[in-house]
């Protein structure tokens, strides 16, 4: 083994590891890169009337986006009404239950439906709910939100619901406790948190989503009164505001898009710290 | 009693169920297994088979389990010992391509009849396992209560007494008694042991199945759960796998030797301690082997 060899061997290490550390902070360059930006160009236009007041009709400066923020909530909160208990229940169904086989193709069908491309999902709801009610809604809203969740919530419980040790299982079996209860009484409390962790995930996901709103929720310049009308969201307002002509209005988008981006920024946070209370609960 | 929710396929036995206290046996003198004893015995297990699969992992095991006694199960690893124990209360049926063939009559009742529910032998035939396994979002009280609050038992003032009384058998009361809200997890590993037998008991089972309850223990731990076995026996019917022979030959009346699936002797644990009829038990409760 001669010295050069040697050399030439440590430098390309040296290398490799260089150019994937640099990859790995290419990660947070975005990031960065976003936040910076939002906060210059929106952090201007954010004021007491943003959150309080309705968008001003055409031409007239100032007004808010109260509408759309509360619009994002309810949408949020419909799609979790519709994603949340069937993508619990199905994740336990794979976790707890499923037979081997019926599972690969459970298991399949939602990494599938994760890679559908949103405006797809935008398009179906469309047929499928808009044109038999004849408008746009806020249940198509969220119909498609919910049902964008459910695959997401589906994995990550099936995945939280592994790392419950088998040992709870047993011990409550041998209680002569059935199984449906150890289940839900059991093993699902035990990963009550990290399944918790798995639905904010896909709320955080599903909050920014502008491409099926476009067919479902539409949008409303005014506060919306009925399941059956038209509602604002915050992605679709910033989309609408950020092609117009006028200068108040790309304000407000920025605005809209810093409003969006704390939300979602929130939510990550709040998943950071229940995940690692999950940990120590999945101890044995 | 849990035992009256079971739906009886067979005809009742004239001696009938002995599963309360009255018909039970006193610490009677190791009858051989082939002979008939006066007393019914908590197990009755004849030409039990198991297979995972396609691996016969138990062989024709046929062996009574005295009711009043403490049962050790011994034998070197993969012979089938905790299986053996795991088919008692049916446990082992959660691997999805386990089998058996063969008898099994707790009380002379036949916990393998179509009708019965291994839900309902569970009840009966409580479990211990080597690792302790407390559930870890429940206090101290909420996992001795479990089995009976999970099974429909609500009354408060049920629950608490169950609690102490499960608690006290377990040797365990006094250590705990000021902290039954403190999460289960916070008690040290012994303790955690001793609060799993006392979950098992507060269901009022009528045999404790025990997969060596202390090989993760120390050995102080260890001695405080086997004087507790040794107190248990007064009221209930064990059985306990164990790797430790002394442990065998401290605490059990009778022990069966396992070697590859099948049951080479089976006889009070002072004949098979001291004069073992068969030359592969000799071997191996004098450590030339296993």
């Amino acid at each position: 083994m001669n010295a050069p060899n040697h050399r030439w061997r440590k430098s390309k290490n040296a290398f490799v590891q260089a150019l994937t550390l640099l990859c790995a902070l290419l990660v947070l360059a975005p990031l960065a890169l976003v936040f910076f930006h939002l906060l210059r160009s929106g952090a201007g236009a954010l004021n007491w009337a943003f959150f309080t007041q309705l968008p001003k009709p055409v031409g007239e400066i100032g007004g808010g986006m109260a509408n759309a923020i509360v619009g994002t909530f309810v949408l949020l909160g419909l799609a979790s009404i519709i994603g949340v208990p069937v993508g619990v229940l199905g994740g336990v169904y794979l976790s707890e239950f499923g037979a081997a086989r019926l599972n690969w193709a459970i298991r399949l069908g939602a990494d599938i439906l994760n890679g559908v491309p949103s405006i797809i999902w935008g398009i179906v709801v469309y047929a499928l709910v808009v044109l038999p009610m004849k408008s746009f809604s806020v249940l198509a809203g969220g119909i498609v939100l919910g049902m964008m969740m459910i695959p997401l919530v589906m994995r990550t419980t099936e995945e939280v619901l592994h790392l419950v040790p088998n040992g709870y299982r047993e011990a409550a079996l041998a209680l002569g406790i059935a199984q449906w209860r150890t289940v839900l009484q059991i093993v699902v409390r035990t990963a009550l948190r990290g399944i918790i962790t798995g639905v904010l995930l896909a709320v955080a996901r599903v909050a920014g989503e502008t491409a099926p709103l476009l067919f479902t929720a539409f949008g409303n310049r005014f506060w919306n009164h009925s399941l059956s009308e038209p509602i604002a969201a915050l992605p679709l307002q910033i989309f609408t505001y950020a092609i117009s002509p006028y200068d108040d209005w790309h304000r407000q988008a920025w605005a809209g898009a810093l409003v969006l981006l704390m939300l979602v920024l929130a939510v990550n946070l709040s998943v950071r710290f229940l995940a690692r209370d999950k940990l120590r609960l999945s101890r044995f | 009693m849990m035992a009256a929710d079971i739906t009886r396929e067979n005809q009742a036995p004239a001696v009938g169920p002995a599963d309360g206290p009255a018909s039970a046996p006193g610490p009677a003198p190791a009858p051989p297994p082939a002979s008939a004893p006066p007393a019914p015995a908590a197990f009755q297990i004849r030409n039990l088979n198991v297979f995972f699969a396609s691996n016969h992992v138990l062989k024709n095991v046929s062996l009574q389990v005295e009711a009043r006694a403490v049962t050790a199960i011994i034998g070197p690893s993969g012979c089938g010992k905790s299986t053996f124990l795991r088919s008692l209360n049916r446990m082992h049926e959660l691997v999805p391509e386990a089998r058996m063939e063969g008898d099994i009559r707790l009380f002379t009742e036949d916990i393998y009849a179509p009708a019965i529910d291994p839900v309902v032998v569970r009840r009966r035939v409580g479990m211990v396992f080597q690792k302790s396994n407390p559930f870890p979002t429940m206090s101290v009280a909420d996992n001795v209560t479990v089995g009976l609050r999970l099974n429909g038992v609500r009354a408060r003032s049920v629950l608490a007494e169950r609690t102490e009384q499960s608690l006290r058998m377990a040797a365990l009361w006094d250590e705990v008694k000021d902290r039954l809200r403190a999460p289960a997890v916070s008690l040290s590993g012994g303790q955690q042991q001793r609060l799993c037998i006392a979950r098992a008991l507060a269901v009022q089972p009528e045999v404790l199945l025990m997969d060596e309850p202390a090989s993760a223990l120390d050995p102080l731990a260890t001695a405080k759960i086997e004087d507790l076995i040794v107190e248990l026996k007064k009221e209930y019917t064990i059985v306990i796998v164990t790797h430790n022979m002394q442990q065998a030959a401290r605490i059990s009346d009778f022990t069966a030797f396992f070697y590859l699936g099948e049951l080479i002797e089976f006889d009070a644990t002072k004949k098979i301690f001291t004069s073992p009829t068969n030359k592969q038990t000799e071997d191996y409760v004098t450590g030339r082997f296993g």
